[in-house]
């Protein structure tokens, strides 16, 4: 039996657990990580999973991250870089394509074979986003507001939310509220005439959802597409050199150099609770570590319901986690291949793979695909969002092979069969999904070389995602702001003294934004909690 | 990548400078030597043949076509005549502007537009219960500018004396080359000029035979930036550089209005309605915010900053349109010049500026940034009325 004293045990070594351990750290809090793999990042690591292939095994693309994080935490220095993605490219069954590019005169060009008419609402519906995503920067950049606080601090943030809201146009406003309220679908009919263009768009509304591109409320997470940004420059996607996991490395290489201590497999047991206070944790093989503070990455799920325990806890609390939607949708195959997939349209050069390719060809599509995940079946044929990041990246594949990322949905946790069923159907599964691309992409099959298939359960079971919920519980608005990941406890703070949350089940959400780990840890440091 | 215009066979041929740039999606000649000032001296001593194809081209027609035009411009399209052009300016419901450009009347209910900036979708969301049928025809019509002193010359060796009786701002449908073109009488010089419509497919045929006439007569072929000296002496307003779409602005103060820029002679606000014209009809009662004026840079003060150095002055043999700051002769800011360059004809520095409206008077004396030696100092310059060059020709 060990003790020793640390200021603060983050439990998870995920970016936002190593955000969180980063900043505390830097303001000279003793800080330690406990990492249950023996690799660094939680869904955003990088894997050398077949020899010469370094797979970004789950998160695969990074666009929220915060700018002001990479300069606070001065990443670029420890080692993150991120590569912009070219295009964006629809594959269509009859062989021909959509590619959205970059320069606004040729994505208008592409856009008017389909709709002379769409190609010029295209931009304007661009700017229109990026003015309510100018207004949601305030919200991601800061703590939820709480509506029922009567703090003058919290006063002040509602009467500058108010202000920025506001400040926008009625159409706006009036848009934000169709946001909110409508589907991906439903809102895209307001402004396009083109299926081939509302398509590929309205599946940004259902990434890491359960829902269909017709369900209320996909519409407000198409916005959350348009809030990325790169180097100051609005809604870019990029590819992290190395794989995602080279984010999670570069914030660690920042967390230690501010004097954190990460430690790799290294399980945490449960959380030590004495007289309703968070004291440390204990490892499996009965070792206390004691901090003051005890911040945890993980989802709210295994934070109350694993390492707390309900008898912790207060039962309406726990009722509200459990009833906190995680239901994860969506699975991986990732794919080693000697040769760059050919697509049937005819384009030359590979620009148009330079970004991300999606199989989503038309809105019925989508809906199928999500009927069968309705009853608790995976699609038979998916929507893929698709990206080669080797062709961007070639120090992630050997010269002239390549890797193919493929982000998968629907794939229900709940399969009629029971989650725990899901191993038998894995490769089913993978078989599904190849069979779909390898209809854009003949000879894709012959090509392959290793393939990786993640299901939901997988996606739990090594990666510790709550029902395979790749963003700790779902984008849907009533499981945002002040209700994320239950109200009342929407600022990283628990009801257990000295436990505090900092996962992507807390606001803002999910995607490697990092956001959650640094608000986390300024509400503690300015709150004089650690 | 932007695409090649039906001429570029011809025109890449010339083009021994290699310099090119995107014109809204198209390759375009900036010059097709390295320095611009033949294709510059040809437009004011005998004539520059220039590609303008990526203008964005809309045909309206119906029964309802002047109505509809009416509705969308700050212009009263349905009094202009068959065979006549106006210029106009449109805006959204706020009155800010969304770009200038050409109407033009071909016959009663046959109209076509010419514009900077796309609005296919805009103009197709403010037809209702209209019949009115707009075609994109952008891509469809290839167009060539020919401006200059020899320009009228020129044009009647191609087309057998069509353009003798061709007055400013009418157009004729004639051939070149036995292939269908429409001429008018407009361009974006301030000269004499005359700007050929056809269609994509004959476009080299008709570029063949005005070469062939114009050669003769000294006519070059011209890039952008030739143009652009031109239009800053002909105090011509560039959208996307001395205004900016309201489509395209994050921020308000980003928006200008016809007033503005200095349009207010293009907007007839007593009529039906059309779209602005309450914010426009408010603003006029109002007073303008801001001005678009012409300036003059006074030499002997610009002249000095360099002899502190030893340096004689420099003058920039192309335009410039990164904006720089204006104050008022107490160091205040009043506004920001858009574009502006050294004016061969006039032998001044030309500039063009959006300044508060208190200080648009002719005459008035302001401040202009400028660069001297690395240090950054301000010279003094007048307000002048546009255009600052005006040759009779050019209506004649």
């Amino acid at each position: 039996m060990t003790t020793q004293q640390y200021d603060a045990i983050v439990i998870g070594g995920g970016h936002n657990g190593l955000t969180a351990a980063a900043y505390l750290a830097k303001a000279g809090r003793k800080t330690l990580v406990l990492e249950r793999r023996h690799v660094l990042g939680g869904a955003a690591v990088s894997e050398e999973l077949y020899p010469g292939f370094t797979f970004s095994v789950c998160s695969y693309v990074v666009s929220l991250f915060r700018p002001h994080i990479i300069r606070e935490l001065n990443l670029a220095k420890h080692g993150m870089e991120i590569i912009p993605l070219e295009a964006s490219y629809l594959p269509l069954p009859d062989g021909d394509s959509l590619c959205r590019w970059a320069d606004p005169h040729e994505t208008r060009r592409e856009i008017a074979r389909f709709s002379k008419r769409d190609a010029e609402v295209y931009p304007e519906f661009g700017m229109a986003m990026n003015k309510l995503a100018q207004f949601a920067r305030h919200i991601i950049d800061n703590k939820a507001p709480d509506p029922t606080s009567t703090r003058i601090s919290d006063l002040m943030q509602l009467l500058k939310l108010s202000k920025a809201f506001n400040q926008l146009d009625p159409d706006l406003m009036q848009l934000n509220m169709q946001l909110l309220t409508m589907s991906a679908v439903e809102f895209l009919d307001l402004w396009f005439e083109s299926p081939v263009l509302k398509s590929p768009m309205s599946v940004s509304g259902i990434i890491g959802t359960f829902l269909g591109v017709r369900s209320p409320g996909t519409a407000y997470v198409l916005l959350h597409h348009y809030m990325g940004e790169i180097d100051g420059a609005f809604r870019s996607w990029g590819f992290s050199k190395g794989g995602t996991g080279q984010i999670s490395n570069a914030i660690a290489n920042a967390a230690r150099s501010f004097g954190a201590e990460i430690r790799t497999e290294a399980p945490v047991d449960r959380i030590l609770i004495e007289r309703g206070r968070a004291v440390g944790v204990v490892l499996p093989n009965g070792d206390e570590i004691r901090a003051k503070t005890v911040i945890s990455g993980l989802d709210p799920h295994r934070t109350f319901l694993g390492l707390v325990g309900e008898k912790n806890l207060d039962p309406e609390f726990t009722t509200q986690i459990k009833r906190f939607k995680m239901r994860g949708s969506s699975g991986k195959v990732n794919l080693a291949v000697d040769r760059l997939p050919q697509f049937r349209d005819g384009r030359t050069g590979t620009h148009h793979l330079r970004g991300d390719v999606a199989i989503a060809p038309s809105i019925d599509y989508l809906e199928t695909a999500y009927d069968q995940a309705k009853y608790g079946d995976f699609s038979s044929r998916p929507y893929l969002n698709v990206v080669i990041p080797s062709l961007v990246d070639p120090s992630v594949a050997p010269p002239g092979k390549h890797i193919i990322s493929c982000f998968v949905q629907y794939a229900p946790y709940d399969i009629k069969e029971g989650a725990s069923y899901w191993p038998n159907r894995r490769e089913a599964f993978g078989d599904a999904v190849v069979d779909t691309l390898a209809e854009y992409c003949p000879g894709l099959k012959e090509s392959i070389l290793y393939r990786q298939v993640l299901t939901p359960w997988d996606l739990e079971q090594e990666f510790g995602l709550t029902e395979g919920n790749i963003f700790h519980g779902e984008l849907s608005p009533e499981q945002l702001l002040f209700n994320r990941p239950a109200s009342g406890w929407a600022r990283y703070q628990t009801p257990i003294r000295n436990l505090w949350m900092c996962g992507s089940g807390t606001h803002p959400g999910g995607g490697i934004m990092a956001a959650p780990g640094e608000l986390a840890a300024k509400t503690m440091l300015t709150s004089g909690a650690v | 990548m932007p695409i090649p215009t039906p001429f570029h066979p011809r025109t890449s041929e010339l083009c021994r400078s290699y310099r090119y740039k995107d014109w809204s999606g198209y390759i375009a000649v900036c010059a097709y030597a390295t320095y611009a000032d033949r294709e510059y001296f040809a437009f004011r001593y005998a004539a520059g043949l220039i590609d303008v194809t990526p203008l964005f081209k809309y045909d309206v027609t119906g029964p309802d076509a002047a109505s509809f035009l009416a509705r969308v411009m700050a212009r009263d399209i349905r009094k202009l005549k068959a065979q006549q052009v106006s210029y106009a300016c449109w805006c959204d419901e706020d009155g800010k502007l969304l770009d200038d450009g050409t109407v033009w009347r071909i016959d009663d209910n046959h109209y076509r537009v010419t514009a900077a900036d796309h609005h296919l979708a805009w103009f197709h969301r403010n037809t209702a219960g209209l019949n009115v049928t707009i075609t994109d025809v952008t891509d469809s019509i290839a167009a060539l500018s020919l401006q200059g002193p020899l320009s009228r010359e020129i044009l009647n060796h191609a087309t057998g004396s069509v353009v003798d009786g061709l007055r400013f701002f009418r157009l004729t449908n004639t051939n070149i080359a036995n292939r269908d073109v429409i001429i008018t009488r407009t361009g974006y010089t301030g000269d004499l000029g005359y700007e050929i419509w056809t269609a994509s497919e004959d476009a080299l045929a008709v570029y063949d035979a005005i070469y062939e006439a114009g050669t003769p007569l000294g006519m070059q072929p011209a890039g952008l930036d030739a143009m652009d000296i031109t239009r800053i002496e002909a105090g011509f307003i560039l959208n996307g550089v001395d205004y900016f779409s309201a489509n395209h602005c994050l921020i308000e103060s980003r928006k200008s209005t016809p007033l503005e820029a200095d349009l207010a002679w293009t907007v007839q606000l007593n009529r039906e309605p059309f779209i602005g014209q309450a914010a426009l009809k408010a603003e006029k009662a109002r007073g303008q915010d801001r001005a678009f004026v012409g300036l003059v840079m006074e030499w002997d003060e610009f002249e000095a900053h360099f002899a502190e150095h030893g340096l004689p002055p420099e003058i920039c043999s192309a335009a410039w349109r990164d904006p720089i700051p204006i104050y008022d002769t107490l160091g205040n800011h009043v506004g920001q010049a858009t574009s502006g360059a050294w004016s061969p004809m006039l032998k001044k520095n030309l500039a063009l500026a959006t300044v508060k409206a208190e200080f648009a008077t002719p005459g008035t004396q302001l401040r202009m940034e400028t660069t001297v030696e690395y240090v950054r100092k301000t010279v003094p310059v007048t307000v002048t009325e546009k255009p600052f060059y005006n040759p009779e020709r050019k209506r004649k």
